[in-house]
């Protein structure tokens, strides 16, 4: 097993009452299993990706990579968030580079980098500045870079969510190729459930109020998946009822709070 | 019409009109020189190099200042950025002391200094580095978290995160500060330079109108606004667009 989340908990102090975000969250993710985290907005799904990432503290409970607690961020989990933050004032080549310079030499950065790079198929792009390339050109190179730290898992925060859906789907093409090539442990937020459906292993859906794992679902059909979409149209249908009671909860509680002021 | 063009002729216009006033109504050249008196006055200020030592001397005093305001003030917005109790006490002082022009704390140079170049470096400084603070500052804070987070996720912490991360992301600012430091420097130094002895450009133009002299000490502010100009559009304004464009900060 590559990643363990232990009975993590996040509560939130706000307006001087407690939030519970995230109640006793256990998940095991074997080494090379692509996981996503399914769930409606707000149920916390980001903030146990940043938990694990090093980045949030939990207010209880720990994660453990191979056996030993996170303490903090580390490179052997690589992060890519909805936004490429990649920095403007580095070439694109730069930007691959920057988790490198530090363990390596110029040139043997350099030569990294321009394999990842060719990786998500953007080494012709080395000189270009990130701001000349498009939202999804810059998301790839998030990617490379990512990945050219060689991570033991990759961390995804909703990574397409702010693309348009022909990008997107290329890049689905693009990330399920890497993943094979690759045999990186992969964990991928996001609400998308066709998203999740397309790439993953295993879908962790998460409940919302508070933020906890309500199901977990096995998605064993061979890759691509396009030969099988009347199967995934079912399981479609499933975790969208599943999801529905969450939103229902939502709506039901915002409409007695509003009710009660 | 380019703008340049519109400009010109503007310009050309201007004194055009002011010569034609000033011969028609036969004003006199010490009550208000005509265009053509400015010119001599400017020509035989830069014949006898009198102008070109108070040029020198004027720069030598705003590249001194603005060289240490510019590091003083990196280095306190860097403080003031960094820590919040400091920012809410010595930032609040630096905010108040920013709304005094820098002029008015000359006579207090001149006792601390005695009337010489210290005195006026010292209210170049000041004119500069408070600006600066600021702008820094505000260029720290307003790092975008997401590249602080993603460096963390690259090992990048303390030291190498402020050096390679944080410092970069905030040069935008630092430019808009530099410029604005150069334009409280460059007031500064001609106010303090009117006020003690010479060679300077500020000091020209006081012994000129003491001599009753307008035509050159309308020509100095000519010279004054020239390198104003000069200084701003040629040279901070196409750093801070080059920055901006590189940073993907404006379109085009």
């Amino acid at each position: 097993m590559s990643v363990q989340i232990v009975q993590i908990s996040k509560k939130f102090h706000h307006h001087g009452t407690d939030q519970t975000v995230l109640d006793q969250i256990n998940v095991t993710v074997n080494k090379g299993e692509f996981i996503s985290i399914l769930g409606p907005s707000g149920c916390g799904k980001s903030t146990l990706l940043s938990i694990v990432a090093g980045l949030t503290k939990p207010s209880s409970g720990k994660v453990l990579m191979n056996g030993d607690e996170v303490k903090g961020p580390g490179s052997d989990r690589g992060v890519v968030f909805q936004q490429a933050a990649l920095f403007p004032w580095l070439s694109v080549e730069e930007n691959v580079m920057f988790p490198l310079i530090k363990k390596m030499t110029k040139e043997e950065a350099r030569r990294r980098a321009q394999q990842f790079l060719s990786m998500v198929q953007l080494s012709q792009y080395g000189k270009h500045s990130p701001h000349e390339l498009s939202g999804g050109m810059q998301q790839r190179v998030s990617i490379a870079r990512a990945l050219a730290m060689d991570p033991e898992v990759l961390l995804m925060d909703e990574p397409f969510g702010a693309l348009d859906e022909q990008t997107r789907s290329r890049l689905h093409e693009v990330l399920e190729k890497i993943w094979m090539e690759t045999k990186k442990t992969i964990l991928f937020v996001t609400h998308s459930i066709q998203e999740s459906l397309k790439l993953s292993d295993r879908i962790l859906v998460m409940g919302t109020r508070p933020g906890r794992i309500i199901d977990e679902i096995k998605v064993d059909f061979p890759r691509p998946r396009e030969q099988f979409r009347k199967e995934l149209a079912e399981y479609e249908e499933r975790i969208q009822k599943l999801l529905k009671t969450e939103i229902d909860k939502v709506v039901k509680e915002e409409e007695n709070y509003a009710a009660n002021r | 019409m380019q703008q340049i063009v519109k400009r010109i002729i503007f310009f050309a216009a201007l004194l055009g009109v002011w010569e034609a006033i000033v011969k028609l109504l036969g004003i006199k050249p010490v009550v208000f020189p005509a265009p053509s008196n400015i010119f001599q006055a400017l020509w035989k200020g830069f014949a006898d190099l009198t102008l070109v030592y108070d040029l020198l001397a004027s720069f030598e005093r705003l590249i001194i200042g603005l060289a240490i305001a510019l590091l003083l003030g990196t280095l306190l917005g860097v403080i003031l950025a960094g820590s919040k109790t400091i920012d809410d006490t010595v930032g609040s002082l630096i905010l108040a002391l920013q709304s005094v022009p820098s002029i008015v704390w000359l006579p207090l140079a001149i006792i601390w200094f005695g009337l010489n170049e210290k005195a006026i470096i010292f209210i170049v400084v000041l004119g500069g580095t408070l600006v600066m603070t600021l702008n820094m500052r505000t260029g720290i804070k307003s790092v975008p978290p997401i590249y602080i987070k993603a460096a963390r996720t690259m090992d990048y912490n303390g030291f190498s995160l402020f050096a390679k991360v944080i410092f970069p992301a905030a040069i935008p600012h630092a430019v808009t500060g530099a410029r604005l430091a150069w334009a409280f420097a460059w007031r500064g130094l001609m106010g303090s330079e009117l006020l003690s002895t010479g060679p300077g450009l500020g000091y020209t133009l006081k012994f000129a109108s003491d001599f009753g002299d307008m035509a050159l000490v309308i020509g100095i502010i000519f010279i004054i606004a020239l390198i104003g100009i000069f200084v701003d559009l040629v040279f901070f304004s196409r750093i801070e667009k080059k920055v901006l464009k590189k940073w993907g900060l404006q379109e085009q």
